[in-house]
Protein backbone atom coordinates (compact mmCIF):
# COMPACT_ATOMS: atom_id res chain seq x y z
CA UNK A 1 0.00 0.00 0.00
CA UNK A 2 1.25 3.23 -0.93
CA UNK A 3 1.16 6.61 1.28
CA UNK A 4 2.24 9.36 -0.01
CA UNK A 5 4.42 11.48 2.85
CA UNK A 6 3.23 15.16 2.08
CA UNK A 7 -0.48 14.66 1.77
CA UNK A 8 -3.62 14.75 4.35
CA UNK A 9 -5.79 11.68 4.62
CA UNK A 10 -9.01 11.87 5.84
CA UNK A 11 -11.10 8.67 7.66
CA UNK A 12 -13.31 8.02 4.52
CA UNK A 13 -9.91 7.23 2.46
CA UNK A 14 -9.64 10.60 0.66
CA UNK A 15 -6.22 12.38 -0.21
CA UNK A 16 -6.16 15.98 -0.13
CA UNK A 17 -2.57 17.75 -1.66
CA UNK A 18 -1.97 21.75 -0.91
CA UNK A 19 -0.76 24.13 -2.96
CA UNK A 20 -1.37 27.85 -1.66
CA UNK A 21 -4.85 27.72 -0.67
CA UNK A 22 -5.71 25.52 -3.31
CA UNK A 23 -6.38 21.96 -2.33
CA UNK A 24 -6.93 18.51 -5.20
CA UNK A 25 -8.63 15.89 -3.71
CA UNK A 26 -8.72 11.90 -4.87
CA UNK A 27 -8.95 8.91 -3.31
CA UNK A 28 -6.14 6.82 -1.87
CA UNK A 29 -4.26 3.75 -2.87
CA UNK A 30 -5.60 1.85 -0.33
CA UNK A 31 -9.15 2.38 -1.53
CA UNK A 32 -8.67 1.63 -4.70
CA UNK A 33 -7.46 -1.60 -3.92
CA UNK A 34 -10.37 -1.88 -1.64
CA UNK A 35 -12.60 -1.65 -4.16
CA UNK A 36 -10.84 -3.52 -6.94
CA UNK A 37 -11.45 -2.50 -10.35
CA UNK A 38 -13.05 0.87 -11.30
CA UNK A 39 -15.70 0.93 -13.96
CA UNK A 40 -17.29 3.97 -13.70
CA UNK A 41 -16.32 7.21 -12.36
CA UNK A 42 -18.92 10.67 -11.91
CA UNK A 43 -17.22 13.95 -10.98
CA UNK A 44 -20.83 15.62 -9.43
CA UNK A 45 -19.39 18.57 -8.79
CA UNK A 46 -18.89 21.58 -11.24
CA UNK A 47 -16.42 24.58 -11.80
CA UNK A 48 -17.74 27.35 -9.27
CA UNK A 49 -19.40 25.46 -7.45
CA UNK A 50 -19.29 26.14 -3.55
CA UNK A 51 -19.00 22.72 -1.48
CA UNK A 52 -19.31 21.83 2.15
CA UNK A 53 -17.00 19.62 4.20
CA UNK A 54 -18.70 16.15 3.43
CA UNK A 55 -20.74 16.68 0.59
CA UNK A 56 -20.17 14.42 -2.10
CA UNK A 57 -18.21 15.12 -5.06
CA UNK A 58 -17.92 11.66 -6.69
CA UNK A 59 -19.62 8.55 -7.55
CA UNK A 60 -17.18 5.45 -8.13
CA UNK A 61 -18.36 2.25 -9.51
CA UNK A 62 -16.09 -0.97 -9.37
CA UNK A 63 -16.72 -4.64 -10.12
CA UNK A 64 -18.31 -5.17 -6.65
CA UNK A 65 -18.63 -1.92 -5.43
CA UNK A 66 -20.84 1.50 -5.51
CA UNK A 67 -18.38 4.49 -3.07
CA UNK A 68 -19.25 8.51 -2.91
CA UNK A 69 -16.20 10.44 -2.54
CA UNK A 70 -16.76 13.11 0.07
CA UNK A 71 -15.27 16.42 0.10
CA UNK A 72 -12.93 16.21 3.26
CA UNK A 73 -12.67 19.92 3.22
CA UNK A 74 -14.94 22.66 1.81
CA UNK A 75 -14.57 25.53 -0.49
CA UNK A 76 -14.94 26.79 -4.23
CA UNK A 77 -14.86 24.00 -7.13
CA UNK A 78 -11.98 25.54 -9.65
CA UNK A 79 -11.05 22.42 -11.33
CA UNK A 80 -12.99 19.05 -11.99
CA UNK A 81 -11.50 15.81 -13.41
CA UNK A 82 -14.32 15.01 -16.04
CA UNK A 83 -11.62 13.41 -18.41
CA UNK A 84 -10.99 10.79 -15.46
CA UNK A 85 -15.21 9.63 -16.60
CA UNK A 86 -13.41 8.43 -20.11
CA UNK A 87 -10.46 6.39 -18.25
CA UNK A 88 -11.86 5.14 -14.88
CA UNK A 89 -8.72 2.86 -14.65
CA UNK A 90 -6.84 5.64 -13.72
CA UNK A 91 -7.97 5.60 -10.53
CA UNK A 92 -6.71 1.95 -9.90
CA UNK A 93 -3.34 2.62 -11.53
CA UNK A 94 -2.37 6.12 -10.06
CA UNK A 95 -4.72 7.11 -7.85
CA UNK A 96 -2.44 10.06 -6.08
CA UNK A 97 -1.63 11.41 -9.67
CA UNK A 98 -3.73 11.55 -12.92
CA UNK A 99 -6.66 10.36 -10.98
CA UNK A 100 -7.20 13.23 -9.01
CA UNK A 101 -10.73 14.40 -9.01
CA UNK A 102 -11.57 17.94 -7.80
CA UNK A 103 -9.64 20.99 -6.74
CA UNK A 104 -10.70 23.40 -4.60
CA UNK A 105 -10.21 26.48 -3.40
CA UNK A 106 -10.54 26.35 0.76
CA UNK A 107 -12.68 28.51 2.42
CA UNK A 108 -11.90 27.23 5.62
CA UNK A 109 -7.95 25.94 6.73
CA UNK A 110 -8.59 24.95 10.26
CA UNK A 111 -10.72 22.38 8.63
CA UNK A 112 -7.37 20.66 7.59
CA UNK A 113 -6.31 20.21 11.10
CA UNK A 114 -8.77 17.67 11.48
CA UNK A 115 -7.28 14.98 8.63
CA UNK A 116 -4.39 13.00 9.28
CA UNK A 117 -0.99 13.05 8.15
CA UNK A 118 0.57 10.08 6.29
CA UNK A 119 1.78 8.20 9.14
CA UNK A 120 -1.32 8.58 11.01
CA UNK A 121 -3.28 7.19 7.91
CA UNK A 122 -0.64 4.47 7.21
CA UNK A 123 -1.20 3.39 11.01
CA UNK A 124 -5.04 3.81 10.78
CA UNK A 125 -5.33 1.58 7.96
CA UNK A 126 -3.20 -0.76 9.39
CA UNK A 127 -5.28 -1.11 11.99
CA UNK A 128 -8.14 -1.85 9.76
CA UNK A 129 -6.64 -4.99 8.93
CA UNK A 130 -4.20 -4.37 6.06
CA UNK B 1 -43.64 -24.60 5.03
CA UNK B 2 -40.08 -22.39 4.81
CA UNK B 3 -39.24 -21.65 8.34
CA UNK B 4 -35.57 -20.27 8.22
CA UNK B 5 -35.24 -19.54 12.00
CA UNK B 6 -35.04 -21.40 15.26
CA UNK B 7 -36.98 -20.56 18.28
CA UNK B 8 -33.81 -19.69 19.95
CA UNK B 9 -32.68 -17.43 17.44
CA UNK B 10 -36.47 -15.54 16.99
CA UNK B 11 -36.01 -14.84 20.37
CA UNK B 12 -33.10 -13.71 20.38
CA UNK B 13 -33.79 -10.90 17.57
CA UNK B 14 -36.90 -9.92 19.68
CA UNK B 15 -34.86 -9.65 22.65
CA UNK B 16 -32.27 -7.25 20.62
CA UNK B 17 -35.10 -5.23 19.33
CA UNK B 18 -37.08 -5.75 22.57
CA UNK B 19 -40.14 -6.82 22.06
CA UNK B 20 -42.26 -9.54 23.99
CA UNK B 21 -43.27 -11.93 21.33
CA UNK B 22 -44.22 -11.69 17.82
CA UNK B 23 -47.90 -10.81 18.36
CA UNK B 24 -46.09 -7.88 20.03
CA UNK B 25 -44.88 -6.59 16.45
CA UNK B 26 -48.48 -6.01 15.56
CA UNK B 27 -49.96 -4.07 18.42
CA UNK B 28 -49.74 -0.95 15.95
CA UNK B 29 -53.38 -2.64 14.41
CA UNK B 30 -55.95 -2.18 15.73
CA UNK B 31 -57.23 -5.51 18.33
CA UNK B 32 -60.42 -5.81 16.13
CA UNK B 33 -58.77 -6.09 12.99
CA UNK B 34 -56.11 -8.05 13.89
CA UNK B 35 -57.09 -11.63 13.72
CA UNK B 36 -60.80 -10.90 12.27
CA UNK B 37 -63.09 -13.47 12.16
CA UNK B 38 -63.80 -14.51 8.36
CA UNK B 39 -67.21 -15.07 7.12
CA UNK B 40 -66.34 -17.84 4.92
CA UNK B 41 -68.80 -20.73 3.10
CA UNK B 42 -68.40 -23.82 3.98
CA UNK B 43 -65.48 -26.13 2.71
CA UNK B 44 -66.18 -27.12 -1.16
CA UNK B 45 -64.65 -30.22 -2.83
CA UNK B 46 -62.61 -29.28 -5.47
CA UNK B 47 -65.39 -30.08 -8.28
CA UNK B 48 -67.32 -27.85 -6.25
CA UNK B 49 -64.72 -25.32 -6.14
CA UNK B 50 -63.79 -25.66 -9.86
CA UNK B 51 -67.54 -25.22 -10.95
CA UNK B 52 -68.47 -22.08 -9.11
CA UNK B 53 -64.98 -20.41 -9.74
CA UNK B 54 -66.25 -21.18 -13.75
CA UNK B 55 -69.15 -19.63 -12.35
CA UNK B 56 -67.81 -16.57 -11.19
CA UNK B 57 -65.26 -16.38 -14.76
CA UNK B 58 -68.43 -16.55 -16.81
CA UNK B 59 -69.95 -13.50 -15.70
CA UNK B 60 -67.25 -11.87 -16.61
CA UNK B 61 -67.78 -9.93 -20.26
CA UNK B 62 -64.15 -9.74 -22.15
CA UNK B 63 -63.05 -8.57 -25.14
CA UNK B 64 -63.10 -11.30 -26.69
CA UNK B 65 -66.79 -11.90 -25.87
CA UNK B 66 -67.64 -8.36 -26.69
CA UNK B 67 -66.45 -6.16 -30.38
CA UNK B 68 -64.08 -3.77 -28.21
CA UNK B 69 -63.68 0.00 -29.34
CA UNK B 70 -62.30 0.85 -26.06
CA UNK B 71 -58.32 1.27 -25.44
CA UNK B 72 -56.75 4.57 -23.58
CA UNK B 73 -53.64 3.19 -23.13
CA UNK B 74 -54.39 -0.95 -23.49
CA UNK B 75 -55.13 -2.09 -26.94
CA UNK B 76 -56.92 -5.52 -28.07
CA UNK B 77 -54.63 -6.75 -30.49
CA UNK B 78 -54.46 -10.70 -32.08
CA UNK B 79 -51.87 -12.24 -30.16
CA UNK B 80 -50.34 -15.28 -32.32
CA UNK B 81 -51.19 -18.96 -30.78
CA UNK B 82 -46.91 -19.33 -30.49
CA UNK B 83 -46.65 -16.58 -28.15
CA UNK B 84 -48.53 -18.65 -25.73
CA UNK B 85 -47.31 -21.70 -26.76
CA UNK B 86 -43.37 -20.67 -26.21
CA UNK B 87 -44.16 -17.98 -22.75
CA UNK B 88 -45.42 -21.28 -21.09
CA UNK B 89 -42.23 -23.43 -21.74
CA UNK B 90 -41.02 -24.46 -18.21
CA UNK B 91 -37.38 -23.28 -19.06
CA UNK B 92 -39.00 -20.04 -20.05
CA UNK B 93 -42.16 -19.90 -17.71
CA UNK B 94 -40.47 -20.74 -14.33
CA UNK B 95 -36.77 -19.10 -14.42
CA UNK B 96 -36.78 -16.14 -12.59
CA UNK B 97 -33.80 -14.68 -11.50
CA UNK B 98 -30.72 -14.33 -14.05
CA UNK B 99 -28.01 -13.43 -11.93
CA UNK B 100 -25.90 -17.28 -12.48
CA UNK B 101 -25.28 -16.24 -16.25
CA UNK B 102 -23.98 -20.06 -16.66
CA UNK B 103 -27.59 -21.63 -16.09
CA UNK B 104 -29.75 -18.76 -17.96
CA UNK B 105 -28.13 -18.29 -21.04
CA UNK B 106 -31.59 -18.91 -22.99
CA UNK B 107 -33.63 -15.78 -20.54
CA UNK B 108 -30.62 -13.80 -20.65
CA UNK B 109 -30.60 -14.06 -24.38
CA UNK B 110 -34.23 -13.17 -24.89
CA UNK B 111 -33.69 -10.42 -22.53
CA UNK B 112 -31.20 -9.24 -24.91
CA UNK B 113 -33.15 -9.96 -28.22
CA UNK B 114 -36.15 -7.41 -26.32
CA UNK B 115 -33.52 -5.04 -25.53
CA UNK B 116 -32.83 -4.98 -29.30
CA UNK B 117 -36.08 -4.72 -30.49
CA UNK B 118 -36.84 -1.77 -28.48
CA UNK B 119 -34.14 0.05 -29.16
CA UNK B 120 -34.59 -0.85 -32.90
CA UNK B 121 -38.37 0.21 -32.62
CA UNK B 122 -38.02 3.46 -30.64
CA UNK B 123 -34.98 4.62 -32.48
CA UNK B 124 -32.93 4.59 -29.24
CA UNK B 125 -29.63 3.36 -28.65
CA UNK B 126 -30.30 1.35 -25.46
CA UNK B 127 -32.99 -0.44 -24.17
CA UNK B 128 -33.50 -1.89 -20.39
CA UNK B 129 -35.00 -5.14 -19.95
CA UNK B 130 -38.33 -3.84 -19.04
CA UNK B 131 -40.18 -2.24 -16.19
CA UNK B 132 -43.65 -3.65 -14.54
CA UNK B 133 -45.83 -1.30 -16.67
CA UNK B 134 -45.84 1.85 -18.78
CA UNK B 135 -46.86 3.92 -15.91
CA UNK B 136 -43.48 2.76 -14.01
CA UNK B 137 -41.22 3.42 -16.72
CA UNK B 138 -42.64 6.91 -17.31
CA UNK B 139 -41.78 7.68 -13.42
CA UNK B 140 -38.71 6.05 -14.06
CA UNK B 141 -38.33 8.74 -16.52
CA UNK B 142 -38.66 11.36 -14.04
CA UNK B 143 -36.73 9.96 -11.17
CA UNK B 144 -33.96 9.34 -13.73
CA UNK B 145 -33.66 13.14 -15.06
CA UNK B 146 -33.92 14.27 -11.78
CA UNK B 147 -30.79 12.63 -10.28
CA UNK B 148 -29.03 13.35 -14.26
CA UNK B 149 -29.22 16.94 -13.19
CA UNK B 150 -27.95 16.03 -9.38
CA UNK B 151 -31.04 17.07 -7.96
CA UNK B 152 -30.93 20.53 -9.05
CA UNK B 153 -33.53 21.07 -11.58
CA UNK B 154 -36.61 20.84 -9.93
CA UNK B 155 -39.15 21.39 -12.81
CA UNK B 156 -41.31 18.61 -14.73
CA UNK B 157 -43.47 19.72 -17.41
CA UNK B 158 -45.76 16.96 -18.33
CA UNK B 159 -48.10 17.58 -21.20
CA UNK B 160 -51.59 17.23 -20.45
CA UNK B 161 -52.06 14.26 -23.29
CA UNK B 162 -49.95 11.99 -21.66
CA UNK B 163 -51.91 9.14 -20.02
CA UNK B 164 -53.45 10.51 -16.76
CA UNK B 165 -52.23 7.66 -15.02
CA UNK B 166 -48.62 8.21 -15.79
CA UNK B 167 -49.03 11.41 -15.07
CA UNK B 168 -50.61 10.63 -11.50
CA UNK B 169 -47.91 7.39 -10.91
CA UNK B 170 -45.18 10.17 -12.23
CA UNK B 171 -46.46 12.20 -8.97
CA UNK B 172 -46.70 9.28 -6.55
CA UNK B 173 -43.16 8.23 -7.35
CA UNK B 174 -41.64 11.77 -6.93
CA UNK B 175 -43.84 12.22 -3.87
CA UNK B 176 -40.84 12.10 -1.49
CA UNK B 177 -38.33 14.80 -3.21
CA UNK B 178 -38.62 18.03 -1.75
CA UNK B 179 -39.81 21.20 -3.75
CA UNK B 180 -40.23 19.43 -6.70
CA UNK B 181 -42.78 21.03 -8.97
CA UNK B 182 -44.74 19.80 -12.08
CA UNK B 183 -46.73 21.95 -14.61
CA UNK B 184 -48.33 21.89 -17.92
CA UNK B 185 -51.18 19.09 -16.86
CA UNK B 186 -53.24 21.82 -14.77
CA UNK B 187 -56.52 21.04 -15.35
CA UNK B 188 -56.86 24.96 -16.65
CA UNK B 189 -55.13 23.32 -19.07
CA UNK B 190 -57.00 22.43 -22.51
CA UNK B 191 -56.11 18.87 -23.24
CA UNK B 192 -56.09 19.79 -27.08
CA UNK B 193 -53.65 21.83 -27.10
CA UNK B 194 -50.46 21.18 -29.08
CA UNK B 195 -47.14 19.88 -27.87
CA UNK B 196 -45.25 23.10 -28.73
CA UNK B 197 -47.83 24.99 -26.38
CA UNK B 198 -45.37 23.48 -23.28
CA UNK B 199 -42.55 25.55 -24.80
CA UNK B 200 -43.43 28.78 -23.01
CA UNK B 201 -43.04 26.35 -19.24
CA UNK B 202 -39.67 25.26 -19.99
CA UNK B 203 -36.52 27.07 -18.43
CA UNK B 204 -33.00 26.45 -16.94
CA UNK B 205 -34.46 24.95 -14.06
CA UNK B 206 -36.42 22.45 -15.99
CA UNK B 207 -35.12 18.39 -15.63
CA UNK B 208 -37.73 16.98 -18.05
CA UNK B 209 -40.54 17.20 -20.42
CA UNK B 210 -42.63 14.38 -20.85
CA UNK B 211 -45.37 14.04 -23.98
CA UNK B 212 -47.28 11.44 -25.76
CA UNK B 213 -46.87 10.22 -29.23
CA UNK B 214 -49.43 9.83 -30.34
CA UNK B 215 -50.69 11.53 -27.47
CA UNK B 216 -53.60 9.97 -25.41
CA UNK B 217 -56.13 11.46 -27.71
CA UNK B 218 -54.51 9.43 -30.31
CA UNK B 219 -53.32 12.53 -32.30
CA UNK B 220 -49.41 12.63 -33.94
CA UNK B 221 -47.49 15.93 -34.03
CA UNK B 222 -44.29 16.58 -35.29
CA UNK B 223 -41.53 16.78 -32.53
CA UNK B 224 -39.46 18.62 -34.20
CA UNK B 225 -39.85 22.29 -32.69
CA UNK B 226 -40.58 20.55 -28.73
CA UNK B 227 -37.45 19.06 -29.17
CA UNK B 228 -35.22 21.94 -29.71
CA UNK B 229 -36.67 24.17 -27.67
CA UNK B 230 -36.33 21.57 -24.68
CA UNK B 231 -32.36 20.73 -25.56
CA UNK B 232 -31.98 24.73 -25.58
CA UNK B 233 -32.89 24.92 -22.06
CA UNK B 234 -30.30 21.95 -21.57
CA UNK B 235 -33.63 19.53 -19.99
CA UNK B 236 -34.42 15.92 -21.18
CA UNK B 237 -37.04 15.19 -23.45
CA UNK B 238 -39.38 11.94 -22.90
CA UNK B 239 -41.89 10.50 -25.46
CA UNK B 240 -43.99 7.87 -24.18
CA UNK B 241 -44.86 5.93 -27.08
CA UNK B 242 -47.30 3.39 -28.58
CA UNK B 243 -45.12 0.81 -29.73
CA UNK B 244 -47.40 -0.33 -32.84
CA UNK B 245 -47.59 2.82 -33.88
CA UNK B 246 -43.84 3.44 -34.09
CA UNK B 247 -44.34 0.83 -37.15
CA UNK B 248 -45.37 3.54 -39.14
CA UNK B 249 -44.20 6.83 -37.68
CA UNK B 250 -40.65 8.60 -37.47
CA UNK B 251 -38.96 7.43 -34.06
CA UNK B 252 -39.06 9.68 -31.26
CA UNK B 253 -35.06 8.94 -31.02
CA UNK B 254 -34.95 10.75 -34.99
CA UNK B 255 -36.89 13.72 -33.34
CA UNK B 256 -34.03 13.79 -30.13
CA UNK B 257 -35.71 12.30 -27.33
CA UNK B 258 -33.58 11.39 -25.01
CA UNK B 259 -35.76 9.22 -23.21
CA UNK B 260 -38.64 6.63 -24.67
CA UNK B 261 -40.93 4.74 -22.10
CA UNK B 262 -44.10 3.32 -22.95
CA UNK B 263 -46.71 0.44 -22.48
CA UNK B 264 -45.49 -2.35 -23.82
CA UNK B 265 -48.83 -4.48 -24.03
CA UNK B 266 -50.04 -3.99 -27.77
CA UNK B 267 -46.78 -6.44 -28.35
CA UNK B 268 -48.39 -9.91 -27.95
CA UNK B 269 -50.07 -9.57 -23.98
CA UNK B 270 -54.06 -9.93 -23.95
CA UNK B 271 -55.61 -7.32 -21.84
CA UNK B 272 -56.68 -9.70 -19.26
CA UNK B 273 -58.31 -7.18 -17.12
CA UNK B 274 -55.41 -4.83 -16.71
CA UNK B 275 -52.40 -6.69 -16.03
CA UNK B 276 -49.66 -8.36 -16.06
CA UNK B 277 -48.39 -5.37 -18.76
CA UNK B 278 -44.85 -4.26 -19.85
CA UNK B 279 -43.23 -1.23 -19.52
CA UNK B 280 -41.14 0.24 -22.07
CA UNK B 281 -37.44 1.92 -21.58
CA UNK B 282 -34.84 3.53 -23.85
CA UNK B 283 -32.38 6.01 -24.00
CA UNK B 284 -29.60 7.64 -24.93
CA UNK B 285 -26.16 5.57 -24.37
CA UNK B 286 -24.89 9.18 -22.66
CA UNK B 287 -27.39 7.95 -19.89
CA UNK B 288 -27.31 4.23 -19.85
CA UNK B 289 -25.65 4.78 -16.40
CA UNK B 290 -28.63 6.44 -14.68
CA UNK B 291 -31.18 3.98 -16.01
CA UNK B 292 -33.25 2.17 -13.21
CA UNK B 293 -33.50 -1.69 -13.72
CA UNK B 294 -31.33 -4.37 -15.47
CA UNK B 295 -29.68 -4.41 -18.40
CA UNK B 296 -28.43 -7.21 -20.63
CA UNK B 297 -25.39 -6.93 -22.53
CA UNK B 298 -23.42 -9.38 -24.70
CA UNK B 299 -20.07 -10.67 -24.33
CA UNK B 300 -17.78 -14.04 -24.50
CA UNK B 301 -17.37 -16.41 -22.00
CA UNK B 302 -13.17 -17.66 -21.15
CA UNK B 303 -12.93 -19.77 -24.37
CA UNK B 304 -14.22 -16.89 -26.55
CA UNK B 305 -17.74 -18.20 -27.23
CA UNK B 306 -20.90 -15.50 -27.11
CA UNK B 307 -23.11 -15.11 -23.87
CA UNK B 308 -25.11 -12.89 -22.17
CA UNK B 309 -24.70 -11.13 -18.48
CA UNK B 310 -26.49 -8.69 -16.68
CA UNK B 311 -24.00 -5.48 -16.95
CA UNK B 312 -23.63 -1.99 -15.77
CA UNK B 313 -25.50 -3.98 -12.24
CA UNK B 314 -23.21 -1.51 -10.22
CA UNK B 315 -25.96 0.90 -10.23
CA UNK B 316 -28.92 -1.06 -8.87
CA UNK B 317 -29.74 -1.46 -5.29
CA UNK B 318 -28.30 -4.85 -4.48
CA UNK B 319 -24.55 -3.19 -5.09
CA UNK B 320 -25.14 0.39 -4.85
CA UNK B 321 -27.81 -0.21 -1.78
CA UNK B 322 -29.02 3.41 -0.31
CA UNK B 323 -27.17 5.28 -3.01
CA UNK B 324 -29.09 3.53 -5.76
CA UNK B 325 -31.20 6.01 -7.79
CA UNK B 326 -34.19 4.16 -7.75
CA UNK B 327 -35.32 0.55 -5.69
CA UNK B 328 -36.32 -1.29 -9.19
CA UNK B 329 -33.77 -4.62 -9.30
CA UNK B 330 -35.65 -6.52 -11.22
CA UNK B 331 -37.69 -6.30 -14.68
CA UNK B 332 -40.83 -8.32 -16.17
CA UNK B 333 -39.56 -11.20 -17.61
CA UNK B 334 -42.49 -13.26 -19.09
CA UNK B 335 -44.21 -10.25 -20.94
CA UNK B 336 -40.81 -8.98 -22.00
CA UNK B 337 -40.23 -12.26 -23.64
CA UNK B 338 -43.86 -12.23 -24.83
CA UNK B 339 -42.92 -9.11 -26.89
CA UNK B 340 -39.82 -10.32 -27.95
CA UNK B 341 -41.88 -13.25 -30.09
CA UNK B 342 -44.12 -11.50 -30.59
CA UNK B 343 -41.67 -8.73 -32.70
CA UNK B 344 -39.81 -11.89 -33.74
CA UNK B 345 -42.71 -13.37 -35.36
CA UNK B 346 -44.40 -10.81 -37.01
CA UNK B 347 -41.00 -9.22 -38.38
CA UNK B 348 -40.56 -5.82 -39.27
CA UNK B 349 -43.37 -6.13 -42.27
CA UNK B 350 -45.94 -7.92 -40.11
CA UNK B 351 -46.08 -5.00 -37.54
CA UNK B 352 -46.03 -2.40 -40.29
CA UNK B 353 -49.06 -4.38 -41.55
CA UNK B 354 -50.85 -4.67 -38.13
CA UNK B 355 -50.25 -1.01 -37.79
CA UNK B 356 -50.94 -0.27 -40.97
CA UNK B 357 -54.49 -1.74 -40.55
CA UNK B 358 -54.98 -0.15 -37.45
CA UNK B 359 -54.77 2.85 -39.12
CA UNK B 360 -56.89 2.37 -41.93
CA UNK B 361 -59.36 0.34 -39.74
CA UNK B 362 -59.37 3.65 -37.46
CA UNK B 363 -59.73 6.30 -40.20
CA UNK B 364 -62.71 4.33 -42.13
CA UNK B 365 -64.90 4.13 -38.44
CA UNK B 366 -63.89 8.04 -38.11
CA UNK B 367 -65.36 8.94 -41.38
CA UNK B 368 -68.78 6.99 -40.85
CA UNK B 369 -69.15 8.30 -37.45
CA UNK B 370 -68.23 11.45 -38.27
CA UNK B 371 -71.34 11.20 -41.03
CA UNK B 372 -73.80 10.26 -37.89
CA UNK B 373 -76.13 13.16 -37.45
CA UNK B 374 -75.01 14.63 -33.82
CA UNK B 375 -71.93 12.98 -33.59
CA UNK B 376 -68.44 15.09 -33.94
CA UNK B 377 -64.93 14.13 -34.87
CA UNK B 378 -62.16 16.21 -34.16
CA UNK B 379 -59.70 15.91 -36.92
CA UNK B 380 -57.49 18.79 -36.39
CA UNK B 381 -54.55 16.89 -36.23
CA UNK B 382 -53.59 13.73 -37.93
CA UNK B 383 -54.09 10.25 -35.97
CA UNK B 384 -52.82 6.86 -35.43
CA UNK B 385 -56.08 4.31 -33.94
CA UNK B 386 -57.78 6.49 -31.77
CA UNK B 387 -59.46 9.58 -31.82
CA UNK B 388 -62.24 11.52 -29.98
CA UNK B 389 -65.65 11.61 -30.76
CA UNK B 390 -68.24 14.52 -29.64
CA UNK B 391 -71.13 12.47 -28.36
CA UNK B 392 -74.82 14.33 -28.57
CA UNK B 393 -75.11 12.24 -24.98
CA UNK B 394 -73.21 11.38 -21.83
CA UNK B 395 -70.54 8.57 -22.72
CA UNK B 396 -71.68 6.42 -20.14
CA UNK B 397 -75.72 6.37 -21.12
CA UNK B 398 -74.23 5.64 -24.74
CA UNK B 399 -71.49 2.51 -23.93
CA UNK B 400 -74.70 1.30 -21.86
CA UNK B 401 -76.46 1.04 -25.10
CA UNK B 402 -73.71 -0.23 -26.62
CA UNK B 403 -73.47 -3.00 -24.48
CA UNK B 404 -76.63 -4.35 -24.94
CA UNK B 405 -75.42 -4.89 -28.82
CA UNK B 406 -72.27 -6.51 -27.29
CA UNK B 407 -70.33 -3.60 -27.79
CA UNK B 408 -67.53 -2.40 -25.58
CA UNK B 409 -68.01 1.64 -26.28
CA UNK B 410 -65.07 3.65 -26.26
CA UNK B 411 -63.22 6.00 -23.14
CA UNK B 412 -65.18 8.24 -21.52
CA UNK B 413 -62.63 11.43 -21.46
CA UNK B 414 -64.92 13.38 -18.84
CA UNK B 415 -63.28 11.08 -16.44
CA UNK B 416 -59.73 12.53 -16.89
CA UNK B 417 -60.56 15.94 -18.58
CA UNK B 418 -63.60 17.71 -17.15
CA UNK B 419 -63.54 20.11 -20.31
CA UNK B 420 -64.24 17.18 -22.47
CA UNK B 421 -67.73 15.65 -21.04
CA UNK B 422 -69.59 13.62 -23.51
CA UNK B 423 -66.69 13.24 -25.57
CA UNK B 424 -65.90 9.66 -26.22
CA UNK B 425 -62.20 7.93 -27.39
CA UNK B 426 -62.71 5.18 -29.89
CA UNK B 427 -60.21 2.78 -30.54
CA UNK B 428 -60.07 0.90 -33.57
CA UNK B 429 -57.35 -1.92 -34.03
CA UNK B 430 -56.94 -4.93 -36.46
CA UNK B 431 -59.46 -7.06 -34.16
CA UNK B 432 -62.43 -4.74 -35.97
CA UNK B 433 -63.60 -6.04 -39.21
CA UNK B 434 -65.47 -3.15 -41.46
CA UNK B 435 -68.67 -5.04 -40.40
CA UNK B 436 -67.82 -4.13 -36.37
CA UNK B 437 -67.04 -0.73 -37.08
CA UNK B 438 -70.77 -0.50 -39.89
CA UNK B 439 -72.83 -2.52 -36.57
CA UNK B 440 -71.22 0.15 -34.23
CA UNK B 441 -71.96 3.07 -36.91
CA UNK B 442 -75.63 1.21 -36.93
CA UNK B 443 -76.19 1.44 -32.64
CA UNK B 444 -74.70 4.97 -32.29
CA UNK B 445 -77.11 6.18 -34.81
CA UNK B 446 -79.96 4.43 -32.56
CA UNK B 447 -78.03 6.77 -30.13
CA UNK B 448 -78.53 10.04 -32.19
CA UNK B 449 -82.47 9.10 -32.11
CA UNK B 450 -83.25 8.26 -28.99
Amino acid sequence: MQVLANLKYSSTDEWVKMDGNVATIGITDYAQSQLSDIVYVEIKVSEGEKIEKNSPLATLESVKAAADVNAPIGGKVVAANDGLGQTPEMVNSDPFGAAWMVKLEISNPAELDSLMDAAAYEKYCEGRGH
Amino acid sequence: MFTPHTDSEREAMLRTIGAGSIEDLFIDIPAAYRFPKLNLPPVLSEMEALAEAEDLAGANESARDLICFLGAGAYNHYVPAAVDALIRRGEFATSYTPYQPEVSQGTLQAIFEFQSLVAALTGMEVSNASHYDGATSAAEAAVMAYHHFREKRTRFVLSQAVHPQFRQVVRTYMQGYAGLEFTGDEPTVDPLATPDSLTKLIDSNTALVMVQYPDFLGRIFDLTALASAVHAAGSLLCVAINPTALALLKTPGEYGADIVVGEGQPLGIPLSFGGPYLGLFATRKELVRKISGRIVGESVDGQGRRGYVLTLTAREQHIRREKATSNICTNQGLMALAACIYLSLLGKKGLRQVADLCYQNAHYAAAQIAAIPGFKVYSDAPFFHEFVVCCPQPVEEINTHLLDHEILGGYDLGQAYPSLKDHMLVAVTEMNSRQDIDYLVEALKEVAHD
